[in-house]
């Protein structure tokens, strides 16, 4: 009896340190934008991602003026005229695993899933779902995701001077790393 | 006993209970606190305090990126008092070819040639000071030296004169001020110092001071208006000060600028020290910059993007 108490003690005791979180500050979100006349691409190894194994919360934090460009004048035209970094200086998914039980963290493998959740970019919210995958090795958890995104979903005008330059449809694809904190 | 056992039991499956149920509801904030603690407390700059490299006629306190080039045109076309004899001035134009480059993100050089006075100009400009977001640098500065070498014909001089080399040097030395105070205003202070060897009085200084002041007022994400002047405290006989407003319009890879202004130079000794016309006597010049930038060298950090930059 005295073992069962034990037991039960310990199961309450123990029981926080299942629920991990992961995270990182150097995560990678890259966009693309394809059109017969011009490609546009830019890349931010600056965001900050966090999920709880347990609940399935997913957080992404992406800094706009973080990505960087290979053209100068077109990353401050995205910061100036389509983004308003300096008004909205963040973008930011928060959402939830559709089934966290399906990611096993404590396992290697490679899990496919998808996350529901908000999306908030340029002062604008939407309910996104993105299908992806959860890649977990030696204690690190690397999630890989593609979707697209419309610029005036977001409230992002194109002007009909540069509307054949910049694709209806934004590849958004992320590639970032998190560790157990 | 066993109601003891029974009572931790379900006290510990409730507290288990209740534990994940507390979970899910501060789960997304915790981890929202999480990535706010001790998150990076990175320095930001404030970006595009103005369209261009050029203001008007003269330069900002903005230089190109490291390995991005300008091609740049600028014209200014005769009096608008000519009427229709000479079309309000578009008879007539004094023309700047240039190339500026981008060395490092705070080193640029350039050069040009003007049509006026067969002028052939270098100049370097280096970023000093940059201003923060959060204010700690309120302002930014930026140092441009430029020389500039006229190949006019000399004069017809005395046997046993000479027109030596030297008397067909410029030199001018500014500091530019900026301040963005919000999205749509910047303003820019602009002391300068004009060297000329050669002057055509004795009264004449050599050394010309002056200082500027100019600014931009964002009226849509393309389009700016801008104005700006030039004090000159000692200036050169027959020599006002050069007023010019102007308007940037920016699309895709390029910036137009057009202004009105009552100088028709385009270096700076020449509009700054040298303008004659003045506003009140309809000496007014209608005049345009064209700015096309190509990105030769990729900047760092792009490495793993798909495309090439030409």
């Amino acid at each position: 009896m005295k073992k069962l108490l034990i037991a039960a003690c310990m199961l309450v005791l123990t029981a926080p340190a299942f629920a991990q979180k992961y995270m990182t500050r150097t995560g990678k979100v890259s966009f693309y934008s394809h059109t017969p006349i011009e490609n546009i691409e830019a890349v931010n190894n600056e965001v900050a991602a966090a999920v709880d194994s347990k609940t399935g919360d997913v957080v992404f934090q992406v800094p706009i003026k973080s990505f960087k460009f290979e053209k100068e004048l077109m990353q401050e035209h995205f910061n100036e005229n389509y983004m308003e970094s300096d008004k909205f200086p963040k973008a930011e998914f928060k959402g939830k695993l559709a089934d966290p039980g399906a990611v096993n963290f404590a396992k290697d493998g490679v899990y496919k899933t998808s996350v529901t959740g908000k999306l908030t970019m340029h002062g604008v919210t939407k309910d996104i779902t993105v299908p992806g995958t959860v890649t977990v090795k030696g204690g690190t958890a690397t999630i890989d995701a593609k979707f697209n995104v419309k610029p005036p979903d977001y409230g992002i005008k194109i002007p009909a001077v540069v509307a054949s330059k910049i694709a209806a449809q934004i590849e958004v694809t992320i590639n970032t790393i998190l560790k157990p904190v | 006993m066993k109601l003891i056992f029974k009572m931790v039991l379900a006290a510990a499956i409730s507290s288990l209970a209740f534990r994940s149920q507390a979970q899910n509801d501060t789960s997304s904030n915790s981890l929202d606190n999480l990535l706010q603690k001790d998150a990076p407390n990175k320095k930001e700059y404030t970006t595009a305090t103005f369209k261009s490299t050029h203001l008007i006629n003269g330069q900002t306190v903005e230089s190109l990126g490291a390995g991005v080039l300008d091609f740049r045109i600028s014209h200014r076309f005769g009096d608008v008092s000519g009427g229709f004899h000479t079309f309000f001035g578009l008879d007539d134009a004094n023309t700047r070819i240039g190339f500026d480059y981008g060395i490092t993100d705070w080193l640029m050089v350039g050069v040009g040639r003007t049509t006026y006075d067969k002028e052939y100009d270098g100049f370097i400009k280096v970023k000093l000071l940059r201003q923060t977001t959060d204010n700690r640098m309120p302002v930014s500065v930026s140092y441009l030296g430029s020389m500039s070498i006229s190949d006019r014909d000399a004069p017809v001089l005395d046997s046993g004169q000479t027109y030596y080399f030297s008397n067909r040097c410029y030199y001018t030395n500014q500091i530019f001020i900026a301040r963005k105070f919000n999205r749509w205003l910047s303003l820019q202070l602009m002391p300068t110092l004009i060297h000329y060897n050669l002057v055509q009085y004795n009264s004449d200084p050599n050394d010309v001071f002056a200082c500027g002041i100019g600014g931009r007022v964002k009226v849509s994400n393309r389009i700016a208006f801008t104005g700006e002047y030039y004090y000159v405290a000692n200036p050169l006989a027959g020599s006002n000060n050069a007023l010019s407003l102007g308007v940037d319009i920016e699309t895709g890879g390029h910036v137009f600028q057009l202004m009105f202004t009552n100088s028709r130079y385009i270096t700076e000794r020449t509009f700054i020290g040298q303008t004659q016309g003045t506003w009140g006597d309809g000496n007014i010049h209608f005049g345009f910059n064209i700015s096309r930038v190509f990105t030769v060298v990729k900047p760092k950090g792009t490495e793993e993007l798909r495309s090439k930059a030409w």
